[in-house]
């Protein structure tokens, strides 16, 4: 079954050479966890036309500093003003955490593959989050609530490795309340204080009230969990040219050129980061490749 | 000798062969100069035939050759003064078409804002290529499909490439580490030419056999005193190409070489290169086809002004594929299985062709001499006995 | 003799493919319990003489440690099974287990089922079988949770 995902039809503002960022104005800097924060941007220009489709990144440019790829966390619908949430894990993000409002940063992009919303319709959605990576799956809930109609059962599953590790807490118990949409949360250690579930996200698989034989999954996190996260959802009896993972590799460009995001025959920036659990199966766990 | 006939005012088509006089040579050369281009061929520097700018055909390394084997290149003198009677040294074309240092843009800050402003290409070069080898000419358009065909196109190759004349020379003879006939990448140039040589020397009389390979290449070419082709020189020019095609100096059996490199990640003999792979580089800079690159972003004293640079980057390099925390691939191990797969392998679901042309650079400039057609080989040989596993189809 | 919990265990995951004398066997040995938010289904140490089959409900699988506190590692949820050291000696349990939330569970007199297992081996060896798959599965998870997939490794 084919499942290669064509690029969407988005517009990015400006990119008659892809390789030359365009300036965003910071509006706010948020700190989400104490190693996670989201940047909130808009466009200098007007940036009408900017739209992008969930799972997608942008590569983010700090001035003088250099430059990561970061997944869109926003709603697609609130475009051309982004969401950028990240971990402080190295120069770029730690100097983009020290922005103020105000300051200006280069962005390039849409760039890369997106999670499967259009061929969710009419079955099961079940989204399997492990820490950050709800930021990028964040933008795919935005498109199923905003057609809730259009979906059968939603099911968000979402672990992290404590409590206090937790994002958009409040947005999902926002969602909890206002739409047909099931979630959990469970946690790898927790203190005393914490009377929810103990335990990796893997576990809440079994027992999740989706339909396997007509659902569409959505995984994202570090990869060891996505492994054992798609391990679980096709012992399930979920189709693994229905079930999506985003992966990560080192990127210097963005647009296919510079090879480093080469994952076995495939460059994650265009080829992916969502990719069918069918198509990267091959090379997905296989030790430095 | 041949009786130089009157330049005729006739125009010359697509796969016209026609025969020039050696001293002609210069005229062509200098026809191209004075339309504009920027000339660039081969020329001794540093006992080495590398590729840089030619004011006059007497730049050409006449009366040399090269001696290569794994890890060897050696300049010998010539019994004639042919021309190009070499093949191919450390430089390729890529080293124009896709430079190896490159900025990108500039940018200003201005209080809290930020100018980008592109790299301004002061007069973009315009290039003319003379003496590309057919493995070349296939690297050229393999280079091609990276940066042109796909969704995003580079602007600045595809600029070069646009206005690039390209005169492609016939190999006289294969080089030591040569295995072109094996990939179907030569010797002889097909396509991808405004023109293409075949250089023709015999008792003392020293001339060339042009092929027109476009409509540049045949007007450029009416400048230069030329004669049609007979059928003796094109005999002469076939038993050429057939000599240096029965004399490879290695050959490479490419028979579901991309299977047999998937379903082998884990042979033995990827340990047995590391033991001799020193990570060095060489292969991915001497490469013709190889394109990986970097970007550095580096500001003035005064944190003004930021700039990016792209340059050459190899996939032997430890933080090629870092990220947060540590290098996906971080044993040399590793490294070397990624780029013999990519180039045999993983090129092909890519790109639709092979990574390799067969030229050799690699087997010669390697420091130690690792051979990608032995280490290919002895894969083969000891072949896992495993299902074949091809990591471009879906499983079933 | 039909015990009213027969055709609960039939229906319950962890019994599937079990013949009718042997799930007959086991409701012989089983009842309904209930515990309140917070109360101990039993202390680290204690005799282990049941295993519980949790229909509704949270329990934590806890640990008390100096200067940390209760600790928990893991919770079991509706539908779970919680124990095993029931099966093997010295038959104590190596965790305290206390209820999050309101929960209804199945539970099961571990000598009782013991002493059906030495009679009837086939019974042994189902039991056995299914137990095998849980502590497989909570072994899994476990060390997942030891991988500290989501920390900052460098």
């Amino acid at each position: 079954m084919a499942t290669i995902l064509e690029q969407p039809e988005v517009v990015s503002a400006g990119l008659a050479d892809p390789m030359l960022p365009m300036p965003y104005r910071i509006q706010r800097v948020k700190q989400e966890t104490d190693d996670t924060f989201t940047l909130e941007i808009l466009p200098e220009d007007s940036g009408k036309g900017f739209s992008f489709a969930p799972g997608q990144f942008n590569m983010l440019y700090v001035f003088g500093v250099g430059e990561v790829p970061i997944s869109i966390s926003s709603d697609p619908d609130d475009a051309p003003f982004l969401k950028h949430t990240t971990r402080m894990v190295g120069t770029v993000t730690k100097a983009m955490r020290q922005l103020k409002r105000g300051d200006t940063m280069g962005i390039r992009g849409p760039f890369g593959s997106h999670w499967p919303v259009q061929e969710a319709t009419g079955r099961d959605v079940v989204i399997v989050a492990g820490g950050i990576g709800l930021a990028p799956l964040r933008p795919a809930l935005y498109r199923l609530m905003a057609e809730r109609e259009k979906y059968r059962k939603i099911v968000l599953l979402y672990g992290t490795r404590a409590p206090e590790d937790m994002l958009y807490r409040q947005e999902l118990e926002q969602w909890r309340g206002k739409f047909d949409l099931e979630i959990q949360v469970t946690v790898d250690r927790a203190a005393s204080s914490w009377r929810g579930n103990v335990g990796v996200v893997t576990t809440m698989i079994p027992r999740a009230p989706f339909d396997p034989t007509n659902t569409v999954a959505m995984v994202c996190g570090p990869e060891v969990m996505m492994r054992f996260t798609v391990m679980e959802l096709l012992k399930r009896g979920v189709a693994p040219e229905r079930t999506y993972l985003s992966a990560e590799r080192n990127m210097k460009c963005g647009i296919g050129f510079c090879g480093h995001c080469q994952y076995g025959p495939m460059f994650v920036c265009k080829d992916g980061p969502v990719f069918a659990y069918s198509r990267i199966a091959p090379v997905l766990g296989r030790s430095e490749v | 000798m041949r009786t130089l006939r009157a330049m005729t005012a006739e125009p010359l088509h697509v796969g016209d062969t026609v025969v020039i006089e050696r001293e002609h040579l210069e005229q062509l050369l200098q026809t191209l100069v004075t339309r504009g281009y920027d000339v660039i061929g081969p020329t001794l520097r540093e006992g080495a035939i590398v590729y840089d700018r030619l004011t006059s055909t007497e730049d050409l390394p006449a009366g040399w050759t090269d001696e290569q084997a794994g890890g060897k290149y050696r300049l010998k003198r010539r019994k004639d003064n042919a021309l190009f009677g070499y093949v191919v040294g450390p430089h390729s074309w890529k080293k124009f078409l896709h430079p190896p240092l490159q900025r990108l843009w500039q940018a200003a800050r201005n209080g809290k804002g930020l100018r980008i402003l592109p790299a301004e290409e002061k007069a973009r070069p315009k290039y003319a290529f003379i003496g590309v080898r057919a493995c070349e000419l296939h690297a050229i358009a393999i280079q091609d499909k990276v940066f042109l065909d796909g969704q995003f196109v580079d602007p600045g190759y595809k600029s070069r490439r646009e206005s690039l004349f390209l005169v492609a020379v016939n190999c006289g003879q294969a080089g030591g580490n040569c295995f072109c006939a094996s990939m179907n990448t030569g010797p002889k140039a097909t396509s991808g030419f405004d023109l293409a040589l075949t250089e023709l020397l015999q008792n003392g009389i020293h001339y060339f056999l042009v092929d027109v390979g476009s409509v540049r290449g045949g007007e450029i070419l009416t400048a230069v005193p030329h004669q049609p082709a007979n059928d003796p020189d094109k005999q002469h020019a076939e038993r050429i190409l057939d000599h240096t095609t029965r004399h490879m100096g290695r050959r490479l059996d490419t028979r579901g070489i991309k299977e047999l490199l998937y379903r082998n990640y884990e042979h033995p003999q990827w340990d047995s290169v590391t033991e001799r792979c020193l990570s060095c580089a060489n292969c991915t800079m001497v490469c013709p086809t190889c394109f990986c690159t970097t970007v550095e972003d580096v500001t003035d004293l005064t944190g003004q002004h930021a700039e990016r640079w792209r340059r050459w980057d190899s996939c032997f390099t430890v933080d090629f594929s870092y990220i947060h925390g540590g290098s996906v691939r971080a044993t040399p191990r590793s490294r070397y299985r990624q780029w013999v797969t990519h180039k045999l392998a993983t090129w092909i679901d890519q790109f639709g062709v092979s990574g390799c042309v067969g030229c050799g650079r690699c087997i010669t400039w390697c420091p130690v001499g690792i051979d990608i057609t032995v280490e290919t080989g002895a894969i083969r040989e000891s072949d896992s006995v495993k299902a074949p596993a091809d990591l471009s189809k879906e499983p079933a | 003799m039909i015990h009213t919990l027969e055709p609960i265990l039939r229906e319950h995951p962890f019994f599937q493919g079990m013949e009718d004398r042997h799930i007959e066997l086991i409701a012989g040995c089983s009842m309904n319990v209930r515990f309140e938010a917070g109360q101990v289904i039993f202390h680290e140490g204690d005799p282990a003489d049941h295993f519980y089959l949790i229909r509704e409900g949270l329990v934590s699988v806890q640990f008390a440690i100096p200067h940390r506190g209760l600790t928990t590692v893991q919770t079991v949820g509706g539908g779970e099974v919680l124990g095993w050291s029931w099966l093997f000696p010295p038959y104590r349990w190596h965790f305290d287990a206390r209820a999050q939330q309101p929960t209804h569970a199945l539970a099961f007199d571990g000598k009782c089922l013991r002493a059906k297992c030495d009679e009837d081996h086939d019974l042994g060896y189902e039991i056995y079988k299914r137990f095998m798959q849980i502590v497989t599965e909570r072994l899994e998870s476990t060390r997942l949770q030891l991988l500290d997939m989501y920390g900052n490794h460098p």
